[in-house]
């Protein structure tokens, strides 16, 4: 990302227009752009930011004023345009960003391949018959497939690192708090983050010390200090005490070519001086159903907002108002968001909150403990990311919770509220395609610059610099 | 609401439960969902066999407790913005059916 004279703001953009005019019909990352506007913009560009004059994707999740915001959902297909800027949109403009392109998603953030979008299938640009993940399979597979030069995605179960594993690229999510989720569009508010997908660990990095920081506007930001996180990153991982979760490598449910190219990174980061320390996380066999049912619960309140009253779609057939919200939100939503927002309503509801919802508020605490429990004797944690490489499109269309028990690896992490980053490790061979696979890097709350010096570290070891 | 217990399981009232959420849903995604979600409850209703005693329930998990900033009167979203995206309107404001029966 360098603007030193090499390249200009205008070549890069014309670069990116060439590559998403060629491959966006196929791959369907984006689900917008307007690259016109963006060089319109480059030539006005503050070259002096972080990101001056740099492009930067935006899941199509995020707010950006006058851009679109579809959630890849029909409720927001026609006549929204952004009324606002997210505090991230905010930030990477004032950084000298230049927002030119809206990825596509699963529907509302909910799901894990990006086949709940409403409009279109992303394919993963290393095997167009598979998923690219999910749910910001869009910002992973543009990054990906080099129509980006980076994105923002979002993360509530691993949405930002499942597909950067499955798409071969770097994605983070921060700790719970770290960065505004003001203009995200709300899914599990106490889940969500924002974060970014980027070819290297350096570049994740940089993004992430621009949206990075207290908000006066998103209550549950912290308004802690941010590190320099580029200039810490290059310390190595001699002398790290490195956790390796004996659950997340247990036999049943983890593809051996994914455990062997996982094991041998392990291998690696010991070779250059760290020490692998096995841990326990026995909260990992409860954290998927302590999730499915949270985050629907969150996201049926979230969801109440789209009742066809003040924005999105309205299907008003003179019945009344109640009638108007039923069938709004019945046109409007696929059928994943139904079923979760089914899901959620009933473990809220009058006879039921105290089984499932409170139930689960508790299961999250001993998730919460046993993560701060680990890190009171390592550095950080390193495991899979997922338990399998991406898999074909359409394979679980009859049967959602073979997607939500693959979450195993990544989910946990939200409900904990801690960091955690994937960064490309290897690649495993399936017919005549190769599959990249991610290592993941957990660390602390606000340990972000923890898990950057983990992978930036990997990143070095791998690339043999 | 039904309360069956012709399985083990728990049994999840689809249509119920839609109607609580204002979401309308046809005959066929209401069979397909209340075997989908059937699926997914009992698949949750693992955590009935979780010990939580004397743990205390999280809400969120960053340690924020009464997050408050003065209140200060600021520009809030620009009126046109907001009515570009309203699915029905006059006089700037937004128009929806009768709410109130007289």
């Amino acid at each position: 990302m360098l603007l030193a004279g090499q390249t200009t703001s205008r070549e890069i953009i014309e670069s990116v227009a060439t590559s998403i005019s060629t491959k966006n019909e196929e791959l369907g990352g984006y689900l917008s752009s307007d690259l016109e506007r963006a060089l319109i913009e480059a030539e006005a560009a503050d070259l002096a930011g972080p990101l001056g004059g740099i492009p930067i994707a935006l899941k199509d999740n995020i707010n950006a004023l006058d851009h679109p915001c579809t959630c890849a959902s029909h409720f927001l297909e026609n006549g929204y345009l952004s009324p606002y800027d997210a505090t991230v949109s905010t930030r990477l403009k004032k950084a000298g960003a230049i927002l030119y392109g809206r990825t596509n998603l699963d529907e509302f953030a909910m799901g894990s391949s990006t086949e709940n979008s409403a409009f279109r299938q992303t394919r993963n640009p290393h095997d167009p018959e598979r998923i690219p993940g999910g749910s910001s399979g869009g910002s992973a597979a543009v990054v990906a497939a080099d129509m980006a030069v980076a994105a923002l995605g979002s993360d509530t179960g691993g949405s930002i690192r499942q597909p950067a594993s499955h798409c071969g690229v770097v994605g983070l999510k921060p700790s719970y708090g770290r960065v505004s989720r003001y203009g995200l569009v709300a899914f599990a508010s106490s889940l969500d983050q924002i974060g970014p997908l980027t070819k290297t660990v350096e570049d994740a990095a940089l993004l992430l010390q621009v949206i990075a920081g207290g908000d006066d506007l998103d209550s549950t930001c912290i308004d802690a200090a941010v590190p320099a996180y580029v200039a810490n990153m290059s310390d190595g991982v001699e002398g790290m005490r490195l956790g390796v979760p004996r659950e997340f490598f247990a036999d049943e449910g983890l593809d051996p070519a994914v455990r062997t190219q996982v094991e041998q990174a392990l291998a690696q980061l010991e070779s250059a001086g760290a020490e692998l320390v096995e841990i326990g996380l026995p909260s990992t066999s409860f954290a998927v159903a302590t999730y499915y049912v949270l985050a629907p619960a969150e996201a049926s309140s979230n969801l109440g907002r789209y009742d066809g009253v003040r924005y999105g779609q309205r299907v008003d057939e003179g019945s009344g108002v109640i009638e108007m919200y039923r069938r709004s939100r019945a046109q409007g939503f696929g059928p994943e968001v139904k079923r979760r927002i089914i899901l959620g309503t009933y473990v809220l509801s009058s006879g039921y909150s105290g089984k499932y919802y409170l139930k689960a508020q508790k299961a999250r605490t001993l998730i919460q403990r046993d993560y701060q429990e680990a890190f009171r004797t390592v550095d950080a944690i390193v495991g899979p990311v997922s338990p399998a490489p991406a898999r074909r499109i359409g394979k679980f269309a009859d049967d959602p919770l073979q997607d939500y028990l693959a979450d195993v690896y990544t989910i946990s992490a939200n409900l904990a509220g801690i960091c955690g980053m994937s960064v490309p490790c290897g690649y495993v061979e399936r017919g005549s395609s190769q599959l990249p696979v991610g290592l993941q890097i957990l660390g602390p709350h606000l340990g972000e610059h923890t898990i950057l010096r983990v992978g930036r570290a990997w990143e070095m070891i791998r690339d043999g610099e | 609401m039904s309360e069956s217990q012709s399985e083990a399981g728990p049994e999840i009232d689809v249509a119920y439960v839609a109607g609580l959420a204002r979401l309308e849903l046809t005959e066929q995604e209401a069979a397909r969902f209340q075997q989908q979600l059937g699926n997914i409850v009992a698949f949750v209703d693992t955590l009935s066999s979780l010990n939580v005693e004397g743990v205390e329930p999280t809400a969120h998990p960053a340690p924020l407790m009464d997050c408050f900033r003065e209140d200060q009167p600021a520009a809030g979203l620009q009126r046109d913005h907001v009515l570009r995206n309203m699915p029905d309107s006059a006089l700037d404001q937004v128009r929806v059916p009768k709410v109130v029966d007289s």
